[in-house]
Order: C-alpha cells, then sequence, then structure tokens
C-alpha cells in the first residue's frame, strides 16, 4: 500500500495472539485450532487458505469474537483496535458486530432470512446498532447495491432472497456486510457455491469496493486461484496450524512448504491416459432427445452425444444449463419427450422402470455428496455388498471377498468392512460410493459432479483413482462437471452446454484450444488462474472487447 | 392463475370430499348398529303394527341408499331432521348448545393461545435455564393427566377447598357475559392446562429448529440481539409448525370436550351427544357427528391455507 507514514496505518486493527479453540465432536472436546496469531492492518486484504477442517472458518470467525455453536475459544487473545474482545462483555462484543466487523458467508441463499425483504435485512444491522435511521439505511442499501453493479438498484431491494439469483444475491450479502462502514470484514467462501462466470462479478465487486471504502478483509477460501487476485498476504493453514505465511505475490511465485507447493500443483492429474486410437465400440449414444419435467416445455433440447470404450465425455455448463438433466434422462430418473437413447446398441426404454436388471446393471452413477448417498445406518460391507447380491447373487464368504477385492480397487484398507458411512471422511466416502458402483462391473458410471464437494487435493486423488480404473478396466465415464479443472484433467471430448442446448463439442484438443464458440470462451476465460492480475487484465480484456 | 389461490382452491376440494368420505361413514356406522331401531325405541313388547307404523314414519323401510341420499340433501338445506327422543327439531336441539360449546371453546382459546405461544418463545429465549426446565415440566405434566382427573383436581382445589368458583357449570342466557365466564372458569382452565402444553412445546421446538439455520448464525453475526433473533428472525420461518398445532387444539377445543363437559355437566354439544347415544336417539348422534366433522374438517382446512399463507415463497412468487 502506500508508503504515507500514519500511525494507524501501521498499528495492527486487529491481532490474535495464540488462540486455541476447540470443538465438540459429541463426546469430547478437540482441537480445532492449535496457538495461532493473526494480525491485519487497515485496508490490508488477507487470504486464509487451507482444504475443509484447516479450521480457516472457525479463526476468521474468531476474528469477530464469536465461536459457532459446539466451538469454544479456550485461550488466547483478540485484539480490535486496542480493545480486547475476549474480556468484553456479551452486549459489548453484540455490538461491534456487525457494525465495526462484518461477516459474509459462503451460501447467501441460506444466509438471507427467507422471510424478509433484502432491503429490510440490509437495514436490520445498522438500524439495531442504532447508527442510522431505516430511511439512510434505505439510500445507503441502493447506493451500495448500485457499485455493486447490481440491476435495478431501487427496486432490488424490495425482493425476496428466493426472488434474485445466486450471484445477486451474493453481491447483495456484501452490501449488508458493509452497510455500516465496517473496519474489517470477513469473507467466508463467498463465491464457492458460484459458477465461474458469476464468480467473477462477485469478485470483481469485492475487490472494488474493497479498495474504494479502504477496508481491512480476511478472505477465507479453499481456492488458491481465487485468493491470489485478492489477496496482498496469504496465510496457508492445515490442520488448525500455520503451514506458510506471506507476501501473495512471493507465496505464489515461490512457496517454500511442500504442503503449498501441493495446493499450487494441483490440477495436474498424476494418472496417465491411456492413449488407445478411437475405439469404434460406442457405449451410449443419445440423438435427438429433448426432455422436461413438464409436458411440452422442455429444459434440454436436441441433444446429441455419443461415448466410446474406455473414454471419458464432460458435460459443461454453468448451473441451469441442463447438465444434470442430461445425467436424470441417461438414468431413466426423467423419462425423454423426444429422441432415442442407444446403450450397448441396444435402444433404452426412456422410463426406469421398464428396463431390465441387465442394462441397470451396465449403467451406474456417482453422485455429488457422497454423505447423502450412502445410507447412514449401513455399513460399508452392506453399502458395496448390495449390488453384488442383487445382479449376481452372492453369498457369504464369496461377497465378502469381492467386497474386499473392490475396497482395494478404490485404494482403503480392508477393515473399513465393518464401519460406518460417518466413521469415514468425505474423499473415502467418496471412494466407497465409486466401489459400490464398481461392484455392478458396469460399461458406464455417470458421474454427477464427483469431486465438487471435495478439497482440491482429495479431489485430485479421486479423478486419479477414476483414471486408473477406466486404464484397468476399460470403462466408460459420462462426467457431468461446471469445474474447467476438472474437465481439462480427466476428459477425452468436451460437451459445452449452455441453456438447455449442446453450443460445442469435440475432443478436448478441439475444444481447449482456439477458435472457441463465445460461451466457451467466456467459460474458459472465466476460471481463476494462479496469477495475481489475471483479474485485472481479464477485465481489460472484457472493456477491450 | 396464481399458484397459492390454485392451491388454496384445491384444498378446499379435498375438504368438501373428506366431509362426504364422512358423511357415507357415519351413516354406514349408524346403519350397521345391531338390532332394529323401531324394536330398540318402541321397546320389546311393541306389536308388529306399531313397529310397522314406526318405520314408515320415519322412512326406515327405504333403501338405505335413498335415505342417505335424503338425509344429506336436507342437511345440506338446513334441515337437520327431528330428534326420536322428543320429537324435536334437531336443528333446535343442537343450536344453542353447539353455541354453547363453541363459547367455552372459543373462551379457552382466547387465553390459552397467545400464552402458550408467549410461553414457547420465552421458554426458547432461556433454553436450557431453569425457567425453561420448570415450564416443560409443568407443561408435561398436564399433558400426561387424563383430562378428568385434571378436572376433578381443580374442583377439589378451587371448588371445595377454596370456594371460588362452581364446580357445576351451568350457564344459560340470563347470565352476563361475566357470571358466564365466572361459571365455566373451571372447565376452561382444565381444557387450557392441556392445549398449552402441546402448543407451548411445537412452539419451542419449531424455533429451536430453526434457530440452527445459517440465517440465524448470520443474524446473529450481523450482531442482533437474541431476543429479536427470535422474534424476529426465527418466529416468522417456524410459523407452519405452530398454526398446525394451534389449530389441531382449536379443533380439539371443539370435538374433543366431551369428557370434561359432562364432568362439569355443562350443556353443550359434547353432553347433548352422550346423551343421545345412550337413548339411542340416531338422528341427533348423526347431525352431531356430521357437525362435529365439519368443524373439524374446517379448521385443518384453515391450518393448511394459513401456512401456505405463511410462506413467503408462495406469498411472493418470482
Amino acid at each position: 500500500m502506500g508508503q504515507v507514514v500514519d500511525i494507524q496505518e501501521h498499528k495492527h486493527l486487529l491481532e490474535i495472539k495464540q488462540v486455541n479453540i476447540e470443538g465438540y465432536d459429541g463426546e469430547r472436546w478437540k482441537p480445532i485450532v492449535h496457538s495461532m496469531d493473526l494480525h491485519l492492518k487497515r485496508g490490508e486484504v488477507l487470504g486464509l487458505i487451507g482444504e475443509s477442517g484447516a479450521g480457516k472458518s472457525t479463526l476468521g470467525l474468531a476474528a469477530m469474537g464469536y465461536a459457532q455453536s459446539g466451538c469454544r475459544i479456550v485461550s488466547g487473545s483478540i485484539g480490535f483496535d486496542g480493545i480486547d474482545l475476549m474480556a468484553l462483555s456479551e452486549q459489548a462484543q453484540i455490538d461491534l458486530r456487525g457494525s465495526r466487523i462484518a461477516y459474509v458467508a459462503q451460501s447467501a441463499a441460506a444466509s438471507f432470512n427467507p422471510a424478509h425483504r433484502l432491503i429490510d435485512q440490509f437495514a436490520e444491522g445498522p438500524v439495531q446498532h442504532g447508527l442510522m435511521s431505516y430511511k439512510d439505511a434505505v439510500a445507503k442499501a441502493i447506493d451500495l447495491y448500485r457499485k455493486l453493479d447490481l440491476p435495478h438498484p431501487e427496486k432490488i431491494g424490495y425482493r425476496y432472497p428466493h426472488q434474485v439469483s445466486g450471484g445477486q444475491l451474493q453481491r447483495a450479502m456484501v452490501a449488508m456486510a458493509m452497510a455500516t462502514d465496517p473496519d474489517i470484514i470477513i469473507f467466508d467462501e463467498p463465491t464457492t457455491a458460484l459458477d465461474v462466470t458469476t464468480q467473477i462479478e462477485v469478485l470483481v465487486a469485492i475487490k472494488d469496493v474493497i479498495k474504494e471504502l479502504n477496508t481491512g478483509a480476511i478472505y477465507i477460501t479453499h481456492d488458491l486461484a481465487v485468493v491470489a487476485q485478492l489477496a496482498d498476504r496469504i496465510m496457508v493453514l492445515r490442520h488448525g496450524k500455520l503451514v506458510e505465511e506471506g507476501d501473495a505475490r512471493r507465496m505464489l511465485d515461490n512457496p517454500r512448504e511442500d504442503y503449498t507447493r501441493r495446493l499450487l500443483a494441483v490440477r495436474s492429474l498424476g494418472e496417465k491416459k491411456l492413449l488407445l486410437e478411437r475405439d469404434p465400440n460406442v457405449v451410449l449414444e443419445i440423438s435427438g432427445v429433448s426432455a422436461g419435467y413438464q409436458k411440452d416445455v422442455n429444459v434440454v433440447q436436441d441433444i446429441n452425444l455419443k461415448v466410446r470404450r474406455r473414454k471419458t465425455v464432460a458435460v459443461v455448463g454453468e448451473s441451469g444449463s441442463g447438465k444434470t438433466t442430461v445425467a436424470r434422462i441417461v438414468t431413466g430418473l426423467l423419462p425423454a419427450n423426444r429422441g432415442q437413447i442407444t446403450f450397448n446398441k441396444k435402444v433404452l426404454s426412456p422410463d426406469l422402470a421398464s428396463r431390465d436388471r441387465e442394462c441397470l446393471r451396465r449403467l451406474q452413477m456417482i453422485y455429488q455428496m457422497p454423505d447423502v448417498a450412502l445410507n447412514p445406518r449401513q455399513k460399508i460391507k452392506t453399502i458395496i455388498g448390495r449390488p453384488l447380491s442383487f445382479y449376481f447373487n452372492m453369498k457369504g464368504k464369496e461377497l465378502t471377498k469381492r467386497v474386499e477385492e473392490l475396497l482395494k480397487m478404490v485404494e482403503l484398507p480392508l477393515h473399513y468392512i465393518n464401519r460406518f458411512p460417518a466413521e469415514l471422511s468425505g474423499g473415502e466416502k467418496q471412494r466407497i460410493c465409486i466401489a459400490r458402483a464398481l461392484a455392478a462391473n458396469p460399461d458406464l458410471i455417470i458421474c454427477d459432479e464427483v469431486t465438487s464437494a471435495l478439497d482440491q487435493l482429495v479431489a485430485e486423488g479421486i479423478l486419479n483413482l477414476l483414471q486408473r480404473l477406466q486404464n484397468e478396466l476399460g470403462i466408460s465415464y459420462l462426467f457431468i462437471t461446471h469445474d474447467l479443472a476438472t474437465v481439462k484433467a480427466i476428459a477425452d471430448e468436451i460437451v459445452v452446454m449452455y441453456k438447455g442446448r449442446i453450443v460445442e463439442q469435440g475432443s478436448k484438443n478441439e475444444i481447449l484450444q482456439p477458435p472457441h464458440h463465445d460461451y466457451t470462451q467466456l467459460l474458459l476465460s472465466s476460471v481463476p488462474e494462479m496469477d495475481p492480475d489475471w483479474l485485472d487484465n481479464l477485465l481489460e480484456e472484457r472493456e477491450a472487447v | 392463475m396464481n399458484p397459492l389461490a390454485s392451491m388454496i382452491s384445491k384444498r378446499i376440494m379435498f375438504g368438501v370430499l373428506t366431509l362426504m368420505a364422512i358423511s357415507l361413514l357415519i351413516f354406514v356406522g349408524v346403519e350397521a348398529l345391531p338390532g332394529d331401531l323401531a324394536e330398540a325405541i318402541l321397546g320389546q313388547n311393541a306389536t308388529p303394527e306399531t313397529i310397522q307404523a314406526f318405520r314408515t314414519e320415519l322412512k326406515l323401510d327405504l333403501p338405505a341408499s335413498e335415505r342417505y341420499f335424503s338425509w344429506i340433501n336436507d342437511f345440506v338445506h338446513g334441515d337437520l331432521g327431528h330428534s326420536l327422543a322428543n320429537g324435536r327439531p334437531i336443528a333446535e336441539v343442537i343450536g344453542w348448545r353447539f353455541a354453547n360449546s363453541l363459547f367455552l371453546a372459543v373462551t379457552t382459546a382466547v387465553f390459552a393461545i397467545p400464552f402458550a405461544i408467549m410461553l414457547g418463545l420465552l421458554a426458547a429465549i432461556y433454553r436450557d435455564s431453569w425457567f425453561d426446565r420448570l415450564i416443560s415440566i409443568t407443561t408435561l405434566s398436564a399433558i400426561s393427566l387424563p383430562e378428568f382427573f385434571v378436572a376433578y383436581i381443580l374442583i377439589a382445589l378451587f371448588s371445595v377447598q377454596i370456594p371460588l368458583f362452581p364446580c357445576i357449570s351451568t350457564i344459560n342466557d340470563d347470565m352476563s357475559f361475566l357470571t358466564k365466564l365466572h361459571a365455566i372458569f373451571l372447565p376452561c382452565l382444565t381444557l387450557a392446562l392441556v392445549v398449552i402444553g402441546h402448543m407451548m412445546r411445537m412452539t419451542r421446538a419449531a424455533i429451536i429448529n430453526v434457530l440452527s439455520s445459517p440465517f440465524i448464525e448470520m443474524a446473529r453475526l450481523k450482531g442482533i440481539s437474541n431476543r429479536r433473533i427470535i422474534i424476529k428472525h426465527a418466529l416468522p420461518n417456524a410459523l407452519s409448525p405452530i398454526i398446525n398445532v394451534v389449530v389441531l387444539n382449536l379443533a380439539y377445543l371443539v370435538v374433543g370436550v366431551v369428557v370434561v363437559e359432562v364432568v362439569f355437566v355443562y350443556p353443550g354439544l359434547g353432553q347433548l351427544l352422550v346423551d343421545a347415544v345412550s337413548k339411542r336417539d340416531l338422528p341427533v348422534v348423526q347431525a352431531s357427528g356430521l357437525i362435529f366433522a365439519g368443524t373439524y374438517v374446517f379448521l385443518n382446512l384453515m391450518a393448511d391455507v394459513l401456512s401456505m399463507l405463511s410462506n413467503p415463497k408462495l406469498r411472493n412468487p418470482r
């Protein structure tokens, strides 16, 4: 920042020292954050990076003197502008929250109260803190909505949360945090739930307001490329401990720790693709399919695509583009209104209920949320054993042996066989889902956003596993995803969808090399890069066009 | 059409259908009673001629389906038929008693519902404090005891030990409003004790359920006080279950008061129903059954409509 010698600038606005935070896991208190130090100057943006469970959100909230339910700040000091937050009374803490320190949550859709209008929720903070009248707050809201480039800034505030889009809602939440001109804003993964194209809007909005109002900010994320665009300084956290801290540019150019290097290196697949010539065998062919959730209203139209043996076809697009609908059509959950699906040279009945068992066996699916896809009351053996007994009538020792083989295939230890899903981590649960799909010996597996709920390093492990299984077993994948990095890593062919139609399709190289279709260009250019100047350059380019 | 309006009209249609089904059930149920109605009423010693004449007079000789439709047709037109016991029009017999039952129910509801919701909110605000536990224990015990037992204890306490209120709640049109209130104080209190427990506990549970939502944490991080969070942020999102339990209890107040009315000899519809059953006054049983059913269906319909209205997504479509 500037070279002006100003005592205010040099004093730390926020100073956390040796803070220890514990979480209750239902039996006992376990440490989440170990003796962390953190400091922030006025107008500085600090990036907190780490995978889930690293304690970054917990630490961010501690900067407000707040511990989520089930957590407690055990020791340490949290100093804010010369005030010791830990020593403050409950009421004094409440007075600071939302007036001098504000918070932007990950999911605006869940964090706005569905029962109140946006502008009333905006005004509530300043009015309750006695900083403005309702009328002034409304004027301020409209002003901020305009600054954040929301459409119809005078009117949008009078809508309810469910009446605006996800990206707009996230910007409305940033506006809400700025309502009282706070000294510090904590951004907790504010763009993680958004599409790449929407993410850019929100990133730009955040970057602009932070700069304009000279607010200090803590930006929490698991995505290094995102934080690279905003942060002056980065702290890498792992298991509640500091791994590395330093200037953002230095950290990206020259990471000191191995873990940081691995975070930076993510998105290159270790497992090599078997480069066979085009296998003429087409496993799945969708021709001229249109479908919708109501009769005559088609959500997706005129879908044509082929999946060949031992190949991966990635369907990409932003949310609402109809890519998950395509998966539902193939599985038969949503019967197509028109068109035909051929699977292994046989015409598939559009409706799930009238497909035979053999056909069900050959077509398996892996879901986005492993937590939801596994029955929490069944042991791993029952979960993986179910398709074995259903499709192959396996019993007893034979079944146990096969379950063990499958566990080995997905690189999990054999003693997991008697565990419940809750005793496994997110990545391990996804591996169980893969093992369950493999148990049926399928020809095609539909992977619906299988890595989006996982941390980058864990996701990388899953992608490697899927690639290895493809190489060994010759399975084909239909990969539904919005994450272009995943696509680059695993796809053979890419299908780009927009508003229910396929806008471009072809081999990976064809699609990723220019010239692109306009929408593909927009998608590709919206994926954040590690370069700290990427966002600025991109905006310049787009303005020039 | 507006989705809300179409949903509401759908519910109303279902309500009418339910009512039709219930009327059929009541009729069939009464038909299925063992023994011959005429014999039961005229006694064993009646001559076959008298019995025949009686049946013709009551149209009992007509086929059941015809009688059902003429009963429903008359009912819809406001003619409830005549009582067998004394030959008076049923509308006249039932009318003032139903009004009495409603008076008891409404009086109870007017002070029990706000009180229960207040208690529920307070219990949620001061969750896990001694105050929360105290009202939890009190209301739980009130729910667990059968209402006649609560009624006798209240009589023993406030009518026998300390003679503040009458133990027999007779009311008539000559009494002033206040005297009436005084007369029905004990049955009111008995009913209130039963329903407050349910409503208060549901309010508390619904609020606490909403308190784990991310938008509540957001409100806390905006520095909103706990009290305001519960009333402004949690309550509007917990309305649906609260409305449902309130209306269910209202329905109980109208149709479930038979025991309490009998204990306090209160001249309500419940008391009449019990009398009519013992006297085999079947038209009265049928008519009161259908009135109870109608009240029940109407209140549940209200619950559905109100909880739909409490949902901002339905009230303000995109």
